[in-house]
Order: C-alpha cells, then structure tokens, then sequence
C-alpha cells in the first residue's frame, strides 16, 4: 500500500512545474500544455484523496475536470488558428495591441 | 512491487513534465506531455481507479493531444525563435522562486495520512456510473451545455474573416 | 517479487504470452499473402505464386528483402522521431492482443474494463502515422499525416458510440462476459449474436473500422494515386515493414473486436470428442476473423476511393447521427423490455 502522501507530494511536484511552465514560456500553446500539466497535477490528487477515502466522488471530480480540459483545448486552439492567422507569431508578448 | 511500479511512474511523470517545460519546439513538448499522460494512468491503475485511467488515455491523449498535434502541424510552426531577453531575468528570478513554493507546498503535503479505516473503493465504471447519474446529474448535464458552448465557440473562432 | 518470477503462473503466463504473439506475427505476414492473391483473383491476374508452392515462401522472401535493403534518411529529417515513427505505431498495435480472448481460456489478462483499454491502446496508434509523417520533412508524408490524424479523429467518435448500443445489452465492458452473453440460440436455430440486435450499430462499427485503419476506400492517408504513398513515403526497409505489420495488426484487432461484439466471440456449434471441443472455440473464432478480414479485402479491391471532403462529411454527418440514433433507440428498447 501505497502512503497517501507519495501521491499528494508528486501532485504538488506537478503542479508547480505546470505553474512554472505557463509564466515562462511564451508560446500560446506551451502555456496550454502547461495548463494540462496542472490540471493533471489536479486530478492525481483527487484520485488519491477518492481512492484513499472510500469515496467515489474524487473519481467523478476527475471525470468534469477532463470534460473541461475538452472543452478549453477545443477553445484554446481555436484561438490559437485565429491569432496565428492575424498576426503571424504565437509569441504572447507580440499580442499586445491593447496594451499602452 | 507497488512501490517499485510508483517510483517508475512517478520518475517518467516528473521527467516528462520538465521536458515539457525546456524544450524549445512545441511538438516535443506535446509528445512529451502524452508521456506524462501515460505514466498518470499508470498511477491511476495503481489506485484502483482503471475506469479513469482508460478514460484519461482515450480523452487526453487520443483525442486532445491528436488536437494539439493536429494544430501544431497545420500552422507548420519554426523552432520558437529567440526572443529579445526581456525575460531572461525574470526566469532567472522565476525559478528559485517556484522552487521554493514546490518546497512550501510538499511541506504542507508531507505528514498527510488517509484514514485508515477508509473502505476499500474499486473505480469500476458501475460505480463511477451510479454516482454520475445519481448524486451529480445535475452537473453532468451542465457539461454538455459547456461542451456545446465550447463547440459553437471553436467554430466562431476558427472562421475565415474574424 | 523472485517467487512470482519463477511461479508456475508466471511461467503459464509467458507461455501464453509467446504463443500469442508468436502466432499473430506469422498470421500477419501471411495475411499480407492472403490480401495480395485475394486481390489478384478480384482482378484477374495470378498474383504473387512464384516463390515456393502457391507463392507460400512469399512472406519469407519479402521479410528478406526488407530486412537487406538499404536504411535511408531523408535530408533535414528529424532523425530520432523518424525512428521513432514505427515503434510508436507498432507497439500499440501489438498491445491490444493482450487482452483479446481467443478462447475461453486462451487470453493473457482479463481485466474488468478491456474493451475500453483496446480502445485506449488503438487511439495511440496515430501518432506513430502523425509522427511518421512529420518527422520526413517531406509534403506529400506531412499531407499524409495530416489527413490521418482529422480522419482518424473523426472516426473514432463513431466507431466508440457505435459500441455503446452492444453494452446497453450486454452490460459489460469486458470482453471475455461480452462473448459468453451471446451464447445460446433463439428458437433453436438463429445464435444470439449481437448482430442480429444491433444490425446498425454493426453497420457503423463496420464502416468507421475500415476508417480507422486506413483502409481502402477511406486509405486518405496513403492514397497512392493522389499522395506518392502518403505518410510512409520516405520509409524503406524494415522501418516500412514495421508500418506495414501494424496496418494489419490493426486490421485483426478490428476484426477480432467485431467478432467479439457482434457475431459471438468463440461461440459455435460443439461436437466430437473432447480434445475436438477444446479448440473448437479457438477455431471459430478465427473463422470469424477470417471471414471479416476477407470481408475487408474484398472491399479493397472493388470499391474506389471517395473523395476527401466527403469522407469527412459521412463520418460526420451521417455515421454520428446514425449511431446516435442507434443508441437512443436501443436505451429505449433496453429501459421499456
């Protein structure tokens, strides 16, 4: 048997790289994968924390979260197409027509 | 045996992460997250929880990396190009300083325990599917919504003349 | 962990292990065989049967060759995906028959979700067309990869939700309780396949299998006519063979899936003694696979391939809906009876 925590510290581990990954890189889609990253970070820590409880509930949590990360990469690359086609670059730091 | 089978796991999940992290082509990077996919699924068996660990595989890595991979080749992106070092030093501040949360927040986790006299939970796709449809159909119903929403937006945003 | 090592269930286990994928990587090089003389009688000619008695050593002489041709590398190619291609899209290829059952008690490991792990397994085999495909630097290799990977994407989706109307009945996801539901005959002639329950979602599973594996007349991402050879274009050698087994490796799992779902897994009449009984099962079943795979081969070489946007369109347009439709009416059917 596997202790709780081994799980818990390999998901903070995660998370932090992901966290890290998306306030250095500057290109769009590193920052979502980046964004994965964290949210798988996530999910590790909810199973562990279902599996180590007896509760199922973890394990649905898992289920949405995935549902969601669909939906942000289908979002996300959408965007992504649309900025590469109106300003050649997926620099994020060139994106900054609003920014004075 | 478990143990072992964890640290593997765990090592290709850590490497693979910081892979994702320093390479410098975004399709590295992606092939290198579907690794960390795997090994998450890995770590998912290990806990009795096989119904999210075939799900995971089949949504993440069959089909939203396939996107990621997808739209990476479509725009046929060069090697990031070197940007102006604005930011240099910032990843130079960046990285102890996420280091140090990693070390604030595996403090936090260390002495952690599960309660031990926690029942024994198998993830079989009966039980995950009796919670689903019962306690949180609310919830899962609102997904669609969100699948929807997400489905109308992609395709506002992929149009030709935005 | 050194007492499970040399354990007789171990040594049971490996034995199984070797014996399987011992005989499926035969079976695949003589399905090669087969799909070629196939073709030739479609189209009147003699086919390959030069090479030993009916052209049998053929597989032998191709495996050969392919191992003493010389390995190129295209010029600015991405030399470690360009290896890597093949591997990637053989290893999930040859994964999935671990869980499949040949017989009642010839499969490596039941698990409680494997019809969904086969599903995982086969949802990677795309990168290794992508990767291959990406890493030749090459147009007509990129334009490959790229039609493959929005095909095999779009198919998936019908191929999955085409299952779904099978487990409403069955109510498993495992694979050896999905044959033994089919077992036994209705009014003592008609066997209790699947297929006859769900002949639609058979209908769709059929069409989006040959999708999935890039097969004529949905072969988008080979399409020689239009393509060179698609994604492998730049392949030679033993990296193309490797392609080519995992082609047909995924041809059986389909095939083998579809066996299993629809018509009945190892289920069959029983007769004659008892060593005769023991693999009879095993017999069925790859009857059953040989008959889809012929099924397959016949399709190749009668029907052309259709154009690209209209591969699209049907996947989309007609399999989804269509299997939609299919698991609505069978909820139904499964919530009223």
């Amino acid at each position: 048997m596997i202790p709780l925590n081994w799980y818990l510290i390999l998901g903070a581990a995660l998370f932090v790289l992901g966290m890290l990954g998306f306030f250095l890189k500057r290109n769009i889609i590193a920052l979502l994968l980046s964004v994965e990253i964290m949210l798988n970070a996530v999910n590790l820590t909810f199973v562990a924390f279902s599996s180590r409880n007896g509760q199922i509930s973890g394990q649905i949590f898992v289920f949405f979260v995935l549902v969601v990360a669909a939906a942000e990469a289908a979002v996300g690359l959408a965007l992504v197409i649309a900025m590469f086609r109106n300003r050649e670059t997926l620099n994020v730091d060139r994106s900054n027509l609003l920014k004075w | 045996m478990m143990e072992l089978l964890f640290f593997v796991f765990a090592a290709i999940a850590l490497g693979s992460a910081i892979n994702v992290l320093v390479q410098r082509h975004v399709l590295y990077s992606s092939l290198s997250l579907i690794l960390l996919l795997t090994a998450m699924s890995g770590l998912f068996v290990l806990m009795q929880a096989e119904f999210l660990a075939v799900i995971n595989v089949i949504v993440y890595a069959g089909a939203i990396m396939v996107l990621f991979v997808f739209v990476i080749m479509l725009l046929n992106l060069p090697q990031d190009e070197d940007e102006e070092d604005r930011l240099r030093w910032l990843k130079l501040l960046g990285i102890p300083m996420g280091l140090f949360l990693m070390f604030m927040v595996i403090r936090t986790v260390w002495n952690v325990e599960g309660s031990a006299a926690a029942p024994q939970l198998s993830g079989t796709p009966q039980a995950i599917g009796a919670s689903l449809f019962t306690d949180y159909l609310l919830p899962f119903e609102l997904t669609s919504l969100l699948i929807l929403i997400a489905l109308m937006g992609a395709v506002v945003f992929a149009k030709k003349d935005l | 962990m050194i007492e499970y090592f040399s354990s007789l269930e171990f040594l049971i286990l490996s034995a199984k292990m070797i014996a399987i994928l011992g005989s499926v990587m035969g079976a695949l090089a003589y399905t090669t065989l087969v799909e070629r003389r196939i073709m030739a009688f479609v189209q009147m000619r003699p086919g390959p049967n030069r090479v030993g008695p009916y052209g049998l050593l053929q597989p032998i002489a191709d495996g050969l060759k392919f191992l003493f041709k010389e390995q190129t590398v295209p010029g600015n190619a991405n030399v470690l995906l360009y290896y890597a291609a093949p591997i990637v899209s053989m290893i999930p290829a040859l994964l999935s028959f671990a869980v499949i059952p040949f017989g009642p008690e010839l499969l490596i490991a039941d698990i409680n979700v494997s019809l969904l792990l086969i599903f995982a397994i086969t949802s990677l085999g795309v990168y290794g067309i992508v990767l291959g495909g990406w890493s030749s630097n090459s147009k007509y290799p990129l334009m490959g990869a790229m039609r493959a990977s929005a095909q095999m994407l779009s198919y998936e989706l019908s191929l999955t939700l085409s299952v779904v109307g099978v487990l409403l009945i069955s109510n498993t996801l495992s694979l050896a309780n999905l044959v033994q539901g089919q077992q036994g005959t209705w009014f003592g002639i008609i066997p209790k396949w699947n297929i006859f329950l769900q002949p639609v979602a058979f209908l769709v599973y059929l069409l989006s299998g040959i999708a999935e594996t890039n097969r004529l007349p949905f072969d988008f991402a080979e399409s020689e006519q239009e393509l060179v050879a698609g994604w492998h274009t730049e392949y030679s050698g033993m990296k193309f063979a490797m392609f080519f087994l995992a082609e047909y490796a995924n041809m059986v799992t389909v095939s083998a899936l579809a066996t299993i779902m629809f018509l009945g897994g190892w289920n069959g009449p029983m007769f004659g003694p008892s060593w005769l009984q023991m693999i009879l099962p095993t017999v069925w079943f790859l009857l059953k696979i040989a008959a889809f795979l012929f099924v397959y081969m016949l399709v190749r070489a009668t029907i052309p391939r259709i154009r690209y946007d209209q591969l699209m369109r049907f996947g989309w347009k007609v399999l989804l809906p269509l299997a939609l439709a299919n698991i609505l009416v069978t909820s139904f059917f499964v919530a009223v009876l």
